[in-house]
């Protein structure tokens, strides 16, 4: 996977991520859930990734790998690193090294309730990183607070409450301002507007939005909502039990998909159009998401495919570029003409 | 719109929680009608009252909550083969929660299924069991008769294996399995109105286009209504021909699925819809944000609830509450721009 045109920020390969399944008081090992099972993607810098994909997927424990929040099983993390301009593999970094890094990368959490310490007033939550990485203190500190919440619509008198005094979409507001406080280059939304009111979304979408503008930053945006995805992302990476499957610019993937597990996700989505909802022929997909410790022979997908052949169910498909920086896991992928969305203008 | 199809009238519900910290008017004002066989939505965020509003309907508030007013009308239909016949419209909200008739008709009559099946069913007995034990309080059957119905209504729902999955604990399903089991379980004793509360908002999009498509074909199968309530708007344009947006307690508007997507009156409603991505839009149009957040329950703006964020606000938004207003046959808004 070579990309020369627009520098590179990050590259995955190989990303592995095993949980072993223990039994018995000694705790055997009998098993593994392969969480993540050799992923390749890239992005750019400035860019937004959007990885989607359903429960058990993989999503978030790929973003959760790449500051070595979860220590990865297996495979290469290459970051450019802010100091050097030069790729670093994240997984190779010691203590310090690590630490150091991290700077750049943060994290942004689903759960606006349970990701903010309740004890913590708003001015420690978002003022730890440089107390511990910087050293503020003081006014100095305060100050810096006060900015940071003032970026993500806050007002800086809030500093001295409690999180269980704000709602939450105010919330998340902290969230980002706390992974802001650090200036990285890159951060891992995971999930940021799943748990927060259909209104609230704008919201804290435009702000990440407006944040990604002004100060250049590049995301992986981790979510299972669609519809939210496309909005934000300039690429969409699709995930199915630990596997890659299809990745592309956003309009190519989204227009015309090559994997079928796309088309039927895509298909799948309740549309705000009670006109489009009558027409729309749905692809309704047999049988359940596959059990990542226990995934099917072949291609995971394949049981419940409407397209699959032989091939399918005997050999694991690899992931290859069916034409310029869109890539797909499908035996098939060459042959089938798969339903995207069309664009249109909302009522 | 004859009698003959009305099934439920809710007129002007109101259900309050009295705690110590103040009173907390969690329906203030609820009017809509279902039709036998046809489903409305009922659609609105946190703290919109509308899970409380379902709850109403099955005397299942719990204390400190209550229905304070209003009329819960329910038109008792007795069956005979597939003629209907009036029997009784009965005030929900004068029956005793725990009387006979009120027990008969939930669950037997009017069923309801959650959103978290994990939570609804007991963890320590069987889906099976808890199936049995609904058939055998509604109906005159033997237990063997009950496990027999039990399992032809996970076969109906699309459960593999009814036979085995009839004797599984709900933690050993998966998430659209337990939903599944939660649908058979409220439609074993065909009720003639299901109440969907957030169904599939805890499932993979996935298996909510299945259990969607489940709910749909059941419907047409058994002719029961639907009061589907989500705050997922695309799933409203799937399911519901008419609609009910509710708004801190209120309902807001009222009318038919296209009218409310295509015509909305009220500036929430018109807000809710703008704010929405959607999958068809072109890349980069900026999401047009509902200014301000929900308020505190127990410190709810005088006069519109809603009027603190509204664009379109007038002096007397703050004042005064707004009417419901009919702005055309069927379409009630309840906003100062029209009354």
């Amino acid at each position: 996977m070579v990309e020369t045109q627009e520098r590179l920020l990050l590259e995955v390969k190989g990303l592995k991520k095993y949980f072993p399944i223990t039994k018995g008081f000694l705790r055997k090992t009998i098993g593994y859930v392969k969480a993540v099972d050799g992923v390749d993607f890239y992005i750019r810098d400035r860019e937004t990734l959007g990885l989607v994909g359903e429960s058990g997927c993989g999503k978030t424990t790929t973003g959760r790998c790449l500051p070595r929040a979860i220590e990865p099983t297996e495979g290469k993390i290459l970051f450019r690193d802010r100091e050097t301009g030069e790729m670093i593999n994240i997984r190779e970094l010691d203590k310090e090294g690590l630490k150091r890094v991290r700077k750049q990368i943060q994290i942004i959490f689903q759960d606006p309730y349970s990701s903010l310490n309740p004890r913590m007033t708003l001015l420690q939550i978002v003022g730890e990183p440089l107390m511990i990485n910087e050293g503020m203190h003081g006014s100095e500190l305060e100050d810096r607070v006060a900015e940071l919440l003032r970026s993500v619509g806050l007002r800086p008198e809030y500093m001295r409450r409690y999180p269980h005094a704000f709602s939450g979409g105010q919330r998340q507001r902290i969230g980002i301002a706390r992974a802001l406080a650090l200036n990285p280059r890159f951060i891992v939304c995971d999930e940021p507007v799943s748990a927060l009111d259909v209104s609230v979304q704008a919201q804290i979408l435009n702000l990440l939005e407006d944040l990604r503008d002004q100060l250049g930053l590049t995301y992986l945006f981790v979510a299972h909502d669609l519809s939210v995805v496309k909005h934000i992302s300039d690429r969409v990476a699709v995930m199915y039990v630990g596997k890659l499957v299809e990745m592309a610019e956003t309009d190519e993937l989204y227009e015309s998909p090559k994997h079928p597990y796309t088309e039927a996700l895509m298909s799948a989505v309740p549309r705000p159009d009670p006109r489009v909802a009558r027409l729309k022929q749905r692809i309704v997909l047999a049988g359940e998401v596959a059990n990542p410790a226990n995934p099917p022979s072949g291609c995971y997908f394949h049981p419940r495919c409407r397209y699959a052949q032989p091939i399918c169910s005997q050999e694991l498909p690899t992931l290859r570029e069916i034409s310029p920086g869109h890539f797909v896991s499908c035996h098939l992928a060459d042959q089938l003409t798969l339903q995207g969305i069309v664009k249109g203008v909302s009522p | 719109m004859t009698d003959s199809d009305i099934l439920l009238e809710v007129k002007n519900l109101k259900t309050y929680f009295f705690l110590e910290e103040g009173t907390v008017r969690a329906v203030d004002g609820a009017d809509f009608d279902i039709k036998r066989g046809t489903t409305l939505g009922v659609v609105g965020e946190s703290g919109c009252g509308k899970s409380v509003t379902a709850r109403s309907i099955l005397r299942i508030v719990e204390p400190p909550g209550r229905v304070v007013d209003g009329q819960i009308l329910y038109h008792r239909y007795l069956r005979r083969d597939h003629d209907f016949s009036l029997a009784e419209v009965v005030d929900l909200a004068q029956l005793d929660a725990r009387s006979k008739k009120m027990r008969e008709i939930r669950g037997g009559e009017i069923a309801i299924v959650f959103q978290e099946p994990m939570t609804s069913f007991s963890p320590v007995h069987t889906i099976g069991d808890q199936i049995i034990e609904a058939i055998l309080l509604h109906q005159d059957v033997t237990k063997a008769e009950a496990r027999a119905l039990t399992i032809e209504m996970l076969q109906r729902v699309g459960m593999p294996k009814p036979s085995i999955t009839v004797d599984q604990y709900a933690f050993e399903l998966s998430g659209g399995m337990r939903q599944r089991a939660m649908i058979a379980m409220a439609l074993s004793c065909n009720p003639q109105l299901l109440i969907a509360d957030e169904p599939t908002t805890a499932l993979d999009v996935t298996t909510e286009a299945q259990i969607l498509d489940l709910m749909r074909e059941l419907q047409e199968q058994m002719g029961m209504a639907i009061m589907y309530i989500t705050h997922n708007l695309g799933v409203i344009a799937e399911m519901a021909q008419q609609v009910v947006v509710m708004y801190l307690g209120k309902m807001v508007e009222r009318a038919d699925v296209d009218t409310v997507f295509y015509d909305a009156q009220h500036p929430y409603t018109r807000a809710l819809l703008r704010s929405i991505p959607r999958i068809e839009d072109q890349r980069g149009r900026r999401l047009e944000a509902i200014k301000g957040i929900v308020p505190d329950p127990y410190a709810l703006p005088s006069g519109c609830p809603f009027h603190p964020r509204c664009s379109s606000r007038m002096e007397i938004c703050g004042e005064v509450e707004p009417p419901l207003v009919e702005v055309a046959p069927g379409h009630w808004v309840r906003c100062h721009l029209y009354g």
